[in-house]
């Protein structure tokens, strides 16, 4: 142990200014104290309590003075050269502080932006009913797009909003387009005069480009969450939605989009629907409604604003000619017989699911539509497996598939290391929030699963599609041509891509 | 939904995520970014209580009068009396404390040996040991400061015969009390009962009080605000840094001392004790405070905060909605900075009744005004100024006659509301001195310290659950 004693006379510092300096250079190595004082009579007493004055020299009340203890002579020479140097440092200039900080609350940054009318939340769902209930009580619509928000307080939400006259879409809402603004995950699609309420995000996503596609165009896209025509919600976000779409001037045509509802919410909505006054189009997978899946229902908005009348017998039933598929089939060899479809998802795969079943038979899945097809191991596939990578299963601790492509990557390169795959069908969702470039991860991987599969002296078919438009930050066409590229067979929709896969594997055109 | 929806503009409050704001942005909406946190700490029960609480009529018209009673207050230093005399509900064996209710065996060392202090000069014990007995026979009543409407410094001891600075808030009446500051070293507020601590509180009571009573009967009273409305403008803070509001307090004070006809070298002995002491107006500015935030305090359904204090073992606020209670926290250990030799491991907890500052509006809330307490957050001036800032966020309002020119004058943030510091997971900022664990050591360092968020989360909670129904 080393001290240092140093006058600098005639020095004066602030004391609050000289306790801070001392604090720093304490953290220096090899220092075990530094003290830097004015040496009043006060603080020379307090400095020979602690025995820090042994050796000190004589100083006065207007010197300054630096005792320092440390392990060697280098580091207390460092410690005062640190210390010098910010003494003589010119003052710190005052800088702005930063700029304004930004609102910490929903009510702070309405004191901001007053006219503020929809608050958008995806903070974690332990705090996102909190955060719900605070806009709502601000007067504000409420987009909820964080998960983890339990049933109970969707349902007293929904309920205040009901009483608020506010709109409570989601929880779990993952998209929504309000006055051409995309929210959460969203296409960039045409303005128009279709408004939709889908309970589904990629059912929204879905039937929105496809209309954009058909030359149609959205007014709003309502998102209710996945849970709203369960019983104990009632069905309140989409009530509201279709109230407000029947009232709303710039919408013509009506789409509602869900998975199978409650049967009441379901008979309750369709009742509304009847009496709303404008053509509604219902597509409730797999149940009651005029389209039997997204396609239909986005082709029967689109004639139905032109006041035309959908020809849904001649939609295609995919991208190749009955030539086409039998090559196709031509290539396989005798074990590989099985569709692994891996969706970033959910509605696609449900909907992939009901149109595979009854072509197929059993589809193994974590979400089966038959519960006899539940996978026991959700990351083993078996004969045709479904599976929604961005079930909480997969994602847990991980990002979701639309935003990271390296789980869907390997569980490829898993499946086409697998002797019974014949077909793996991809989903490429774009879109704001989705990955910025999905094509290309996807190409590479695609890559190295056909390297596997040769290897093994075999040949696996990508069938998939991509959701979005040329006006989504990604570009569909370009996207769509890298996936060419890769030698993926490309269909304009989910229903198109199970049907090929379906054809491909069984015995279909 | 809001009929006006699809007609309007649409503005987003983003919380969360930032990409779906870039979105936003990029797509002709318009959208408002937040630095959200999680509530209340992290508590999300508190934080769906605060949910509860956001926007409500009742309660928003319930501060609006806690605030403007704090702002009307006219605290005026109308004397120095006897504490026996002068306390409400103040027994002959009653010795109050800082902070929150704390029973003799959980007090800190601080605390415990101001206590033993405070009994010798009172000359109910012997010695120490004496002293100590009685303290802990149950024949002592030990209640906060605050419960008999004073405040206190560090320990916040007051016995009966303690002199005691009386302040009348001229608008609405209420009476507020505080000791007369003993100086630095070793004083009793830090726990030393040594011959010379005791022998100075007899000086005292029986000359510096003395002296003090007859120059403000000569004035006629001294209104506080205005002290610290010039000190504010002259580099204080008037919690950590008095050293201005000193001298324009002794300066008003010698005249009438110099004229009372009192013994001349016992005017000149209390002239020469505040001259040496930089803090002598800490003690007035805390009961000028205190007068403030009593006048705030009880009014039904308000969530202002209307006292913050410490007792070295816990920390606790009250509301003016929530009566006479107290929610509580364990109070931190100051990470300041230390005097040299001396680290956090010697520090007490966080100690004394003096965050009333903080309360009011002053202390670290206008740091802003004090170059010189700068330091501790960071070491510019804009340091001072975002802080300042910041606490405009947690609070109802600002004070018009309390104003730092370092914010063009702005008034200074005033008002805590449990719902914003809860919601925004933003502390109230408090300057404060540093005790040494051990009784008598005296102060070892300063900085800066948070209310811990667990007393506004109590508080918020305690708030829903009893909300008047609107």
């Amino acid at each position: 142990m080393t001290d240092l004693h140093k006058i600098f006379p005639n020095m004066y510092r602030d004391s609050v200014a000289l306790m801070r300096l001392s604090a720093e250079a304490t953290e220096l190595p090899g220092i075990e104290m530094v003290s830097a004082i004015m040496a009043t009579e006060a603080n020379m007493a307090l400095l020979a309590e602690t025995g820090l004055l042994n050796g000190a020299p004589e100083a006065g009340p207007n010197d300054l003075l630096l005792v320092i203890q440390g392990a060697d002579e280098a580091a207390i020479s460092a410690a005062a050269d640190y210390i010098e140097n910010a003494l003589n440092d010119a003052p710190k200039t005052a800088g702005d502080g930063g700029g304004p900080a930004l609102p910490h609350s929903i009510e702070t940054a309405l004191g901001l932006a007053p006219a503020a009318n929809l608050a958008l939340i995806s903070c974690p769902g332990a705090y996102a009913g909190a955060e719900a209930m605070k806009a709502l009580r601000l007067g504000l619509d409420v987009m909820l797009f964080s998960d983890n928000v339990s049933l109970e307080d969707e349902v007293a939400l929904k309920t205040l909003g009901d009483e608020m006259g506010r709109l409570v879409m989601g929880s779990d809402c993952g998209t929504a387009i309000i006055n051409g603004v995309p929210l959460g995950f969203a296409n960039v699609v045409r303005r128009g005069t279709i408004g939709l309420v889908a309970a589904s995000g990629t059912g929204l996503q879905q039937v929105s480009c496809l209309i954009d596609a058909l030359g149609g165009g959205i007014s709003q896209a309502i998102g209710t969450g996945g849970r709203d025509l369960k019983s104990e919600v009632g069905g309140r976000a989409m009530i509201q939605g279709l109230r407000a779409l029947a009232e709303d001037p710039g919408t013509e045509v009506i789409v509602l989009i869900s998975k199978p509802p409650d049967v009441d919410v379901a008979k309750r909505v369709m009742e509304l629907a009847a009496a709303c006054g404008k053509p509604v189009i219902v597509n409730f997978l797999g149940g009651t409604g005029d389209a039997a899946n997204l396609e239909e229902a986005a082709h029967l908005a689109v004639a139905a604003a032109k006041s035309e009348t959908a020809d849904l017998e001649n939609l295609p039933r995919h991208s190749l000619d009955p030539d086409a598929v039998a090559k196709a089939r031509a290539v396989l060899g005798a074990g590989q017989g099985c569709i692994r479809a891996l969706y970033s998802g959910g509605t696609f795969a449900y909907e992939c699911m009901l149109i595979l079943e009854p072509l197929l038979g059993t589809v193994w899945s974590t979400l089966p539509i038959n519960p006899d097809g539940l996978l026991d191991d959700p990351w083993q596939s078996r004969g045709h497996t479904v599976i929604d990578l961005g079930d909480d299963i997969f994602t847990r601790g991980r990002p979701h598939p639309m935003i990271d492509h390296r789980m869907r990557g390997e569980r490829i390169l898993q499946e086409a290391a697998d002797a019974e795959t014949a077909v793996i069908l991809l989903d490429l969702v774009l879109g704001y929030g989705s990955h910025e470039d999905p094509a290309s991860e996807m190409a590479a991987a695609i890559g190295e699963a056909r390297d596997i599969a040769e290897a093994a002296g075999r040949w696996v078919h990508f069938v998939g599609f991509v959701c979005g438009t040329d006006n989504d930050p990604q570009n569909a066409s370009r996207q769509a041509e890298m996936l060419s590229d890769a030698g993926v067979l490309l269909t304009a929709s989910n229903a198109q891509a199970a049907r090929l896969a379906a054809d491909i594997v069984g015995d279909g055109p | 939904m809001s009929s006006d929806l699809f007609r309007a503009d649409l503005t987003v409050v983003n919380v969360g995520l930032g990409n779906f704001a870039d979105a936003i942005d990029g797509s002709g909406g318009t959208v408002v970014r937040t630095d959200w946190r999680p509530p209340a700490g992290g508590d999300a029960d508190a934080a769906i209580a605060v949910a509860a609480l956001i926007n409500d009529a009742g309660i928003d018209a319930a501060n609006e009068i806690a605030f403007a009673k704090y702002l009307a207050a006219q605290p005026v230093l109308q004397g120095v009396g006897r504490a026996g005399d002068s306390l409400p509900g103040m027994g002959e064996r009653t010795i109050t404390h800082s902070g929150p209710p704390v029973a003799w065996d959980e007090m800190c060392g601080p605390v415990k040996g101001a206590i033993i202090g405070a009994i010798l000069y009172e000359g109910w014990a012997a010695d120490e040991a004496a002293a100590g007995s009685l303290a802990d026979s149950g024949e002592v009543d030990f209640a906060p400061c605050h419960h008999l409407n004073a405040v206190g410094p560090m320990a916040g001891i007051v016995s009966p015969s303690m002199p005691v600075w009386i302040v009348k808030n001229s608008d609405a009446g209420n009476m507020s009390y505080c000791t007369l500051n003993e100086g630095l070293g070793r004083v009793l507020r830090f726990g030393a009962y040594d011959g010379e601590v005791i022998e100075r509180l007899k000086w005292i009571e029986e000359v510096l009080a003395k002296v003090m009573g007859a120059a403000l009967d000569g004035l006629g009273g001294i209104d506080i605000k205005t002290i610290m409305a010039q000190a504010l403008h002259m580099g204080d803070e008037v919690h950590n840094r008095n050293a201005a509001a000193t001298s324009l307090l002794i300066k008003a004070l010698i005249p009438p001392a110099l004229r009372s006809g009192l013994d001349q070298s016992d005017i000149a002995a209390a002239i020469e004790f505040i001259a040496g002491n930089d803090h002598f107006f800490l003690n007035i500015s805390m009961a000028g405070c205190k007068s403030m935030l009593d006048a705030a305090h009880g009014v039904t359904s308000s969530t202002m905060v209307t006292a913050m204090s410490r007792n070295g073992v816990e920390f606790g606020i009250r509301v003016s909605g929530a009566g006479d209670r107290w929610f509580t926290a364990e109070a931190p250990v100051v990470d300041g900075l230390y005097f040299p030799g001396y680290s956090m491991a010697d520090a007490a907890p966080d100690l004394g009744d003096s965050a009333i500052t903080e309360t009011a509006g002053l202390g670290g809330f206008a740091m802003a005004a004090s170059p010189a307490i700068v330091q501790f957050v960071g070491g510019t001036p804009a340091d001072a100024i975002l802080r300042s800032r910041e606490m405009q966020q947690i609070t109802l309002g600002r004070n018009p006659a309390l104003t730092l020119p370092a914010l063009n004058f702005a008034g200074t943030a005033a008002g805590i509301d449990v719902r914003q510091v809860a919601d925004q997971s933003v502390l109230p900022i408090i300057n404060t001195g540093i005790a040494h664990k051990n009784a008598g050591v005296g102060q070892i360092g300063a900085g800066i310290t948070h209310a811990p968020m667990q007393c506004f989360a109590k508080a918020v909670r305690w708030l829903a659950n009893n909300r008047a129904a609107s």
